[in-house]
């Protein structure tokens, strides 16, 4: 891989940018999800999505998950900075990873009435997503998948009268009987 | 340091119910603190009235936090220990600030410890609150906020470790007022014990193997180190000099790597990078292979990096796994400690059977580029060439146990150049950051490490107005350091670039309304000497040498002198200026080279 030409260019280079999700598991103490969040906006990497909750509270352990991008050498330098906060016990990038699961949570709320209802009704039913709310003019859909599923069914829904998103982030895990 | 004495002495405490200021002050003792650079405030003095009870631990009071915070670094820098630092909420936590990121970047062990508005209050925008977690933590390697007097013990003791071990940093601990009265049971240092922070020290040995196999069939190589082996400690450079011996390969290092190995060692080539030695630099470019240890192929010293070292093969050993593959990639990385992995490298290359190829072919080609003499300058009877004050300051103190500080410019490169260590710990600069103000309040943390020792600032006029006042300070506690003012009446480093890539405009580079060195020295209580000419020279600096007590010198220096060889942002190793191509400096920046800093 060529090497920018300055320290400075490095965000000038144009090499293949990557997606992908790490799972930073930390330790549970205040101050710790800004540690990680201002990591990434001091040294200019992207967050795409982020969730964050505690795993194991006998060990104060969260798990932050972030989907971030970015060419394959500042996907390992974010690594390397994550390890370097203190209370980060330990990264997993799924990148590549087969066999990884990620699902993500949307809330949709859709207005409308007549054929734009029906419609919405229609396709929510073949996304299998829930009704969880709905009034004469409106209805408030609950829908689990792949962010790409996530993001089909709300650009689907625009038309049909999109009123508000509410998403909660990628969650991932490893297929298998396994630890990661 | 008799630690089995401090142990005993907190031996009765412990199991008692004491305060948490009392608490700060024994854990401080059982980390072997004996000296505190601070400041008092309403949110601190809990601890400053434990401090005040006892007699192990020395305050040392400074004039502004940003003194304090150098003082420590010049204080770790110069002894392997870790620097302590005391300051008050909201203000003197900002105040320090800028000492906590200079130790962030050059690496420099340092906790610091900051008073906070109550708990209750914290939040509520309370008189002198500042967000000191918030504010600190892309500044400090960790911080902590103590919610409870509960967890202070531990967190110092955890402070003290994260400070100084992996890649050594600054950490700040906010302590709340009411923590500090809040009293809990005191448990002793040994209660502490296991801690989660553990930095891989050892090198992993296949990848030694494998740089050996590399850098025993090298036929152009090169040894780069940086300020990774002053902080792994004396050993570490003891094994550096045993690998140059037994290799005889030329060696650099980076500015804050100057002593490791010894500028009188035949190996030595000078410091490389934007001001450093043609030799180095081109040794650098020209190389087949390249071991780094412990420096960070930081922007001032790759230059422009597609161009860096195009054809060698790169071994990379760092503490800090980040700091490996992140502007240049390289072939082998190794995380460890600097001392164990060039030990382990001395240990491998005497096991390492083979034929290896004869040197004298590269040692030829260098010495060719050392005949080119680059830190050369034209010296002048009428006015004094700074470089020249520097070497004459070189040799009438380099027989004595001397330390040199400096602030951040032109004077601070050619300190660099002319001013020749032997020895680690020896040299304090700024490196990372390049703060000006840091020279001057370092030395003070020096002479307090060494009370016996000649301590120089060589310092800027403009820089040393940053933090003048800690001269005061010096006085105070008689700390005889020297402040070398090299006066050129010029911020003469932005001068130099603006001539050199602003067309000359010298917008608000010129150092106004100079004081009167000499009267400001004497109105602190110290001495104060001028130099005017340069047959003064030597007379005026042993006068500053004799004198027992601080000195303030006002060096009237040339005016227009430029700092040579440059590498000029963006570009190669081997495209660096010499003094004699100053005629087409203007056709040699590009644009893009001019937007850099
Ligand atoms: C705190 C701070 N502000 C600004 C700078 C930018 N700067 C770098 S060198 C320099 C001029 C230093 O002048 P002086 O101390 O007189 O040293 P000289 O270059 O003349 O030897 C300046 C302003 C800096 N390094 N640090
Ligand atoms: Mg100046």
């Amino acid at each position: 891989m060529n090497q920018p030409a300055s320290a400075y260019f490095i965000s000038e280079e144009k090499p293949e940018i990557i997606r992908t999700t790490l799972a930073v598991i930390v330790k549970n103490e205040p101050g710790v999800l800004g540690r990680v969040v201002g990591l990434f906006s001091a040294r200019g990497y992207n967050i795409e999505s982020l969730t964050v909750a505690e795993t194991d509270h006998a060990k104060h352990t969260s798990r932050i998950t972030i989907v971030t991008s970015g060419t394959l050498a500042t996907l390992a330098q974010i690594k390397a900075q994550l390890n370097r906060i203190v209370p980060v016990k330990r990264v997993i990038d799924f990148h590549g990873d087969s066999d990884a699961l990620s699902r993500e949570l949307a809330l949709i709320k859709v207005a409308g009435k007549g054929d734009d209802r029906v419609e919405s009704l229609r396709l929510a039913d073949a996304f299998k997503a829930k009704v969880l709310d709905a009034g004469l003019e409106h209805f408030t859909f609950e829908l689990t998948g792949s962010s790409k599923k996530l993001d089909d069914f709300i650009s689907m829904m625009k038309p049909l009268g999109l009123v508000e998103v509410s998403r909660t982030g990628v969650a991932t895990i490893r297929r298998g009987k396994g630890k990661v | 340091m008799s630690s089995s004495k401090n142990k005993s002495a907190n031996d009765k405490l412990i199991g008692t119910e004491i305060s948490g200021a009392e608490i700060i002050v024994n854990a401080l003792r059982e980390q072997g603190v004996d000296t505190i650079f601070g400041y008092p405030g309403g949110a601190v003095l809990p601890i400053y009235d434990a401090l005040y009870q006892q007699d192990y631990i020395t305050h040392v009071l400074v004039r502004h936090e940003q003194g304090a915070s150098h003082m420590a670094e010049g204080f770790a820098r110069s002894t392997g220990k870790c620097g302590t630092v005391l300051v008050t909420s909201g203000p003197g936590v900002t105040n320090a600030i800028t000492g906590i990121v200079d130790a962030l970047l050059d690496s420099i062990p340092m906790v610091v410890l900051c008073g906070q508005v109550p708990t209750h209050l914290i939040g509520t925008d309370a008189f002198q609150e500042a967000d000191t977690t918030g504010l600190t933590r892309s500044a400090a390697k960790h911080n902590y906020l103590v919610k409870s007097v509960d967890d202070l013990e531990g967190i110092i003791h955890e402070a003290y470790h994260i400070a100084t071990t992996g890649r050594p940093g600054p950490v700040v601990i906010d302590i709340p007022k009411d923590v500090q009265f809040g009293k809990t049971i005191f448990k002793g240092k040994n209660s502490y014990k296991d801690f989660e922070y553990d930095p891989i020290t050892e090198p992993y040995m296949p990848a030694i193997k494998m740089a050996i196999d590399l850098l025993a069939k090298a036929k152009k190589p090169v040894i780069y180190t940086g300020g990774g082996i002053i902080n792994a400690g004396k050993e570490a450079s003891e094994a550096l000099r045993e690998l140059v011996k037994i290799t005889n390969f030329p060696i650099t290092s980076t500015l804050m790597g100057l002593g490791a190995y010894p500028a009188s060692g035949k190996n030595w080539l000078g410091m490389l990078g934007m001001h450093g030695s043609y030799e180095a630099n081109l040794t650098m470019h020209d190389c087949d292979v390249m071991l780094c240890i412990g420096a960070r192929f930081d922007d001032r010293v790759t230059g422009r990096l597609d161009a860096f070292s195009p054809n060698s093969k790169k071994i990379h050993i760092d503490i800090e796994p980040s700091s490996i593959n992140k502007n240049v990639r390289v072939d082998i990385g190794i995380v460890a400690d600097a001392g164990i992995a060039t030990k382990a490298l001395v240990e491998e290359w005497k096991n390492h059977k083979g034929k290896r190829p004869n040197l004298d072919a590269w040692w030829n080609e260098i010495n060719v580029w050392r005949e080119r003499n680059s830190f050369g300058y034209k010296n002048s009877d009428d006015i004094i060439i700074p470089q020249f004050a520097i070497e004459r300051l070189y040799e009438l103190t380099k027989d004595r146990k001397t330390y040199i500080t400096t602030e951040v410019g032109l004077h601070q490169m050619w300190a660099a150049q002319h001013y020749h260590f032997e020895e680690p710990n020896h040299w304090m600069t700024s490196g990372g950051l390049g703060t000006m103000g840091y020279g001057l309040p370092a030395a003070v943390g020096v002479q307090k490490a060494h009370p016996d020792a000649l301590v120089i600032d060589i310092a800027g006029d403009a820089s040393v107005q940053m933090t003048m006042q800690e001269i005061s300070c010096a006085i105070q506690y008689n700390l005889p350091v020297k402040i070398f003012i090299m006066n050129n009446e010029w911020m003469g480093m932005v001068r130099q670039w603006q001539q050199l890539l602003h067309g000359e405009r010298y917008s608000h580079s010129y150092s106004h309304s100079l004081p009167d060195f000499v009267k400001m020295a004497e109105a602190f209580g110290c001495l104060g000497l001028r130099i005017d000419k340069p047959s003064e020279l030597d007379a005026k600096i042993k006068e500053m040498i004799d004198y027992d007590g601080p000195v303030i010198v006002d060096c009237r220096v040339s005016k227009i002198e430029n700092c040579f060889p440059m590498i000029p942002s963006g570009k190669a190793h081997n495209e660096m200026l010499m003094p004699d191509d100053l005629g087409d400096i203007g056709s040699v920046i590009t644009d893009a080279g001019k937007k850099l800093v």
